[in-house]
């Protein structure tokens, strides 16, 4: 009964959470403190990355030390059209889906032959490839990076240079990750990937080819990341290879370990702790990373199943 | 391609390659032991290099300094051990890594705290900075020299203490069964910390080489720390001699890579398409060399045995 009333809890939250972001810009608008929308909106793109990156690696057991990558690639795909003065939203869009899906084919079919280990430093090691491939190329800015001067076009439809509206295509963006992880995951494809990582040989030995499900499941994931990337590089309207840099990788899985890997909406909660922590401590001290680094440090020794698992260690301590 | 410059890249790739080995050796035997993503190993290459520019310049002399900043880093490397990385080796990697990736920001911030945001720069002794002559007519900086040989010793020690000495007996046996080798009656815990910290030690004299060339900079070893991962993926993780092989092949193709493959593309390609395409291709190359290694042999070069 308690674990019923516990899931029903987390729904009523998640549903209050959705209408306060459905609400927010109003209230943003009414006090006149626009840095807040561009808080909730870059809370929100980090959210969807860490949604991807919890469908490998919370629900697959598939660790992913280089998911940023992707958050790179599909912000490329709106900057590099732009430095050609193209800006026809549905080709960036597809440019970022399809770079990214093909990026996370050819990468996972070789990652997805290792394990363990080997699998997180193969990850790690592929997305530094792209990360000093993109350094390495003057053309788009190398080091410095790429100012993009319009957002993605969409016609009439959309006019994404509209701050609120931008904000509501991220909000809607968000639903639709937390929709397509939801349903993947209780699919029966869901199931394979699930079973998979609890028991990789059990799955095998059932018949089913765990390979191309891991494959298929990678580069669903990829893809999804690679929204997330488009929506940045809108949002930003800046791109440098700094941002597929493997500490942002780190503060993925961070996000992911903080809401608690494995549930659906604990890396949004994960995001959402880990920019209001980095909003809120770095207005207070420049050291704020010491801070960060001590909780997840505390978070990893105390807890396999993030922040809501420590404070209950701690309450149940009491 | 003349062959003077050819020798010069050569040596210039074999003492990347020294550096990647003294980082690599650490978390390849960390790894191996005790099954432990230290993704933080990059900052006791960091630490290492800011001890030793500070030592630098109170004490006026770099041999002496560096001499005193091994044992500090060894001090680090075993608080570490003992307040953190020994409580994290019952858990999962991704604990691990969220843990180690934590010990990076705090070891970046408490830096940018002692030492403030800009790197530091210290210059040689008059002695190293001269050149030698290594092949006849060719000059190579007498520190890079210097760099290659403290490299291929340590190496070549290192080796001596895992082949041939009872420690050495004991890190092999805690590799390939750690259980067994506790029910014999050894205290693991103890030759962890040693290990440990002698890995840390190691990344600290990498640190420390490299930083009169480039400077003691916060996050200096966060980039570095990759390529060595490649480097022990290549070469087997756990296993010292995969480090070795691995550590010089990366160090010298991606030197190489980066100087010559413009000219190497110019026999196939138009002058302009190589000119453009080199720069990436050669960042590309170490990443392209691993996953060719990986798909034929996805346990590296040498796995260790017994796993």
């Amino acid at each position: 009964m308690s674990a019923w009333a516990d899931k029903s809890g987390r729904y009523w939250i998640a549903l209050a959470g959705v209408l306060i972001l459905f609400l927010a810009p109003f209230a943003i608008s009414y006090w006149d403190q626009p840095f807040y929308l561009d808080v909730l909106m870059r809370l929100m793109i980090l959210a969807i990355a860490a949604i991807s990156l919890n469908l490998i690696l919370g629900y697959g057991g598939m660790i992913s030390l280089g998911h940023s990558v992707y958050i790179g690639i599909g912000a490329y795909a709106v900057g590099i059209p732009a430095y050609y003065d193209e800006y026809n939203g549905i080709l960036q869009l597809l440019l970022a889906l399809g770079g990214c899906g093909v990026f996370a084919l050819l990468t996972g079919a070789i990652c997805l032959r290792t394990r363990g280990a080997y699998f997180i430093m193969i990850t790690l090691a592929f997305a530094q490839m792209m990360y000093f491939t993109f350094v390495s190329i003057e053309e788009y800015g190398g080091d410095d990076g790429l100012v993009i001067y319009a957002r993605s076009d969409f016609g009439g439809l959309l006019d994404l240079e509209n701050n609120v509206v931008l904000y509501y295509v991220i909000l809607g963006c968000l639903l639709l990750a937390l929709l397509l992880v939801h349903r993947i995951v209780n699919s029966h494809f869901g199931m394979v990937i699930r079973g998979t990582k609890s028991n990789e040989l059990r799955m095998q030995t059932v018949g089913f080819p765990t390979f191309r499900y891991q494959l298929s499941c990678y580069v669903i994931s990829g893809m999804l990341c690679g929204l997330a990337g488009w929506l940045m590089g809108n949002f930003t309207g800046f791109i440098s290879p700094e941002m597929m840099d493997w500490t942002r990788s780190g503060e993925l899985i961070a996000m992911v370990i903080l809401g608690g890997p494995g549930s659906l909406f604990g890396p949004a909660v994960g995001a959402a702790i880990f920019i209001l922590m980095e909003t809120i401590l770095s207005e207070i001290t420049v050291y704020w990373h010491l801070y960060l680094g001590l909780l997840l440090i505390l978070v990893a020794k105390f807890s396999g199943k993030g922040f809501g698992a420590l404070v209950g260690r701690i309450r149940g301590a009491r | 391609m003349d062959s003077t410059l050819f020798v010069i890249q050569i040596l210039n790739g074999l003492q990347l390659g020294v550096l990647l080995f003294l980082l690599a050796a650490g978390l390849t035997l960390v790894f191996g032991i005790m099954d432990f993503i230290n993704l933080a190993h990059g900052s006791f290459y960091m630490i290492g290099a800011f001890f030793c520019a500070t030592l630098t310049l109170w004490l006026d002399s770099f041999l002496l300094a560096a001499l005193l900043a091994l044992p500090l880093t060894l001090v680090v490397g075993v608080v570490v051990e003992l307040l953190v990385v020994r409580h994290l080796y019952q858990e999962d990697h991704l604990q691990q890594i969220l843990a180690t990736f934590g010990l990076i920001l705090v070891a970046d911030t408490l830096v940018h705290i002692i030492w403030g945001p800009e790197g530091l720069t210290f210059a040689l002794p008059e002695v190293l900075n001269g050149q030698v002559t290594v092949l006849p007519g060719i000059l190579f900086p007498v520190y890079r020299v210097l760099i290659i040989s403290v490299g291929l010793l340590i190496a070549g020690g290192l080796y001596w203490v895992v082949v041939k000495t009872r420690v050495g007996m004991l890190i092999r046996a805690g590799a390939s069964n750690r259980r067994m080798v506790e029910a014999l009656g050894v205290d693991i815990r103890y030759l962890f910390t040693l290990v440990f910290g002698a890995g840390a030690v190691m990344a600290g004299l990498a640190g420390l080489m490299i930083a009169p060339i480039t400077e003691a900079s916060i996050g200096m070893g966060n980039e570095i720390l990759i390529v060595a991962f490649v480097v022990i993926v290549i070469g087997g993780i756990g296993s010292i001699k995969g480090a070795f092989v691995g550590a010089l092949v990366v160090g010298l193709i991606d030197t190489l890579g980066r100087s010559f493959l413009d000219d190497m593309l110019k026999l196939v390609l138009s002058n302009q398409a190589a000119e453009t395409s080199a720069p990436a291709i050669s960042a590309m190359l170490i990443y392209i060399l691993m996953a060719a290694i990986l798909y034929f042999r996805p346990q590296g070069l040498f796995p260790p045995r017994g796993r």
